[in-house]
């Protein structure tokens, strides 16, 4: 019993310890900021929401703005891809064509590929295709650099689905499109629910794409506008703290109640 | 028949946002503007003291160059975080279940946007207001450490591998934690009984059965630190004087401040080649199974 204890002392210690980082960011979000000039855990602990507010109305880089767009472009840059990944995962487990196999391995390998692989050429053909500063494209292209893990993830799960339910439906006469929406998708649900959550968080989450691919002050998103809360001549920490507790809210209260699809999709699509 | 109407849709939209255009940008990383260039651009990168300073970096005066911080980050920062993981998965398992409230805070590294994370970095180092300058400085620590460490050369790249470790742990436990829940608990009840000691059930039972994953985890860091951007942007933008600067922060520089786009891609070459064999040996492994 004993070395139980050390490990629950340890094990919160190290969890606190974790938060501290965090907490000192939300301390100074909500706390005025000459009151934090010197250290955010030195009292008096008043509360205010200026900061809050100086972020959310703020003249070039509002975040009421920056919300909006991250969502619009974190929506449609799940829905996208997790319709077209289970197409595709449906197509590589139970459809047989040539060169299935080496399609598969070609998607595998995709994974390994950097975005800064892509960043000259993509921002080029952005241009021309008239989806530069554009929150459509850059969902478009997100959708597909998620496209690889999910048709990954999404393969491991068909996989273990009964082949007996498909040859039922096609013996009732049946075809693939018809047996795959109205028995397979229906089945994948719970796959479907962790692919959508991490997606999400990390479509949200997601700098690099955003910042060579928008450049209008309106049209950014989120991640994009944090930078530019940092001030010209000094780093105004209230705000800057501000837009970091908004910017993370949304995927922290997603990961808050979906931590078990979340986790499953971490570990099943890294681990399995 | 049916392959191309399951397959096809989503095969268009990867061969035109990322197959394509990686195409294009190996292409151009042997190319310059008068033509055909050979391997020069990337003989130039091992010239250009921001990517390639070894004389500095054997002098331990930095900046080193973006491929030694890299390489640098990948020294310190894998196996730090893949072992504090494996560790804390087995602490936490030993733990009782009301601690994993305390096992959540390591999740926030992982749901947090990078970009967030490097501003909560930038601000743990700061000079007058961070908490780890105040704390060092409280215990007699002279300057730079006492003070803000993204303004000094010294400790800029430090700092900000510090604060990754603390972002990536996080994922390196969840994975393990996984493997280990998946380990039989009677191979540890036996060892038990023949009277193996804490420290020998975790060195022959646990880190050879989690092994698999242990490499998985490596594999994924490893890609991680390769392309690390968001943070090192937002807290230094590489400085001071280029101290903390990166490959994937090079990159941009060259591909979107000075428009060459020649170097910018030579720089993504290398990134990708370091990484693509490790994600082909990667990926075969999953094939096959």
């Amino acid at each position: 019993m004993k070395r139980h204890t050390l490990a629950t002392v340890v094990a919160v210690l190290v969890g606190v310890a974790w938060v501290i980082p965090f907490l000192g960011v939300v301390m100074t979000a909500f706390r005025p900021s000459h009151d934090v000039l010197y250290g955010w855990w030195r009292p008096p602990f008043r509360f205010t929401a200026k900061n809050i507010a100086g972020a959310w109305h703020h003249s070039t880089a509002s975040l009421a703005w920056g919300l909006k767009n991250s969502a619009q472009v974190a929506v449609l840059a799940t829905i996208i891809p997790t319709f077209l990944a289970s197409l595709m995962a449906y197509g590589l487990v139970r459809v047989r064509f040539p060169g299935r196999a080496s399609l598969l391995m070609a998607i595998g390998l995709l994974l390994a590929i950097p975005q800064q692989m892509v960043a000259w050429p993509l921002f080029r053909l952005m241009h021309s295709l008239g989806l530069l500063n554009s929150l459509f494209g850059l969902a478009l292209v997100h959708s597909a650099w998620a496209l690889p893990w999910m048709v990954f993830f999404l393969r491991g799960y068909i996989e273990t689905l009964p082949v007996e339910l498909e040859e039922a439906a096609f013996i009732d006469g049946a075809n693939r499109p018809q047996t795959f929406f109205l028995i397979v998708l229906p089945l994948m649900l719970p796959a479907l629910a962790s692919v959508v959550v991490l997606q999400f968080t990390w479509a949200w989450n997601d700098f690099f794409l955003a910042l060579i691919l928008i450049y209008e002050p309106k049209k950014m998103v989120i991640t994009q506008q944090i930078p530019l809360l940092r001030g010209q001549y000094h780093v105004d920490w209230g705000l800057l703290s501000a837009g970091a507790f908004l910017a993370t809210l949304p995927p922290l209260l997603i990961f808050a109640f979906f931590q078990r699809y979340f986790v499953r999709g971490l570990v099943g699509g890294a681990v399995k | 028949m049916w392959g191309f109407f399951f397959i096809g849709p989503g095969l268009v939209l990867i061969l035109l946002f990322v197959l394509w255009p990686a195409a294009q940008t190996l292409a151009l990383s042997f190319l310059n503007k008068d033509g055909f260039a050979g391997l020069r651009n990337f003989a130039n990168l091992f010239g250009d003291k921001a990517i390639w300073d070894p004389a500095r970096f054997l002098r331990r005066e930095p900046p080193w160059g973006a491929l030694l911080h890299n390489l640098v980050w990948v020294c310190l920062h894998l196996p730090i975080t893949v072992a504090l993981g494996l560790f804390l998965a087995v602490l936490f398992a030993k733990a009782p279940n009301w601690v994993s409230i305390f096992r959540s805070a390591l999740f926030l590294g992982i749901v947090t946007p990078m970009i967030v994370g490097g501003v909560v970095i930038r601000y743990l180092f700061e000079g007058h207001s961070g908490i780890i300058p105040q704390i060092l400085g409280a215990l007699g620590v002279g300057k730079p450490w006492s003070s803000g460490w993204m303004a000094y050369p010294e400790t800029a790249l430090l700092g900000l591998i510090v604060g990754s470790t603390w972002l990536w742990t996080g994922f390196s436990m969840v994975l393990h934690s996984a493997g280990l829940s998946s380990i039989d608990p009677e191979l540890f009840e036996a060892a038990q009984i023949d009277g193996a000691s804490e420290w020998a059930q975790f060195k022959y039972i646990t880190v050879p059965l989690l092994r698999p994953v242990t490499i998985v985890v490596a594999v994924l860091t490893l890609f991680w630190e390769l392309k690390i951007f968001d943070i090192v942007y937002v807290a230094t933008m590489g400085g001071p004087g280029r101290a903390s600067t990166v490959l994937a922060l090079e990159m941009y520089f060259a591909g979107f401040r000075a428009l060459d786009p020649y170097k910018a891609s030579a720089i993504a070459t290398l990134i990708t080649a370091v990484s693509v064999p490790l994600g082909y040996w990667f990926a075969a492994r999953r094939v096959r199974r």
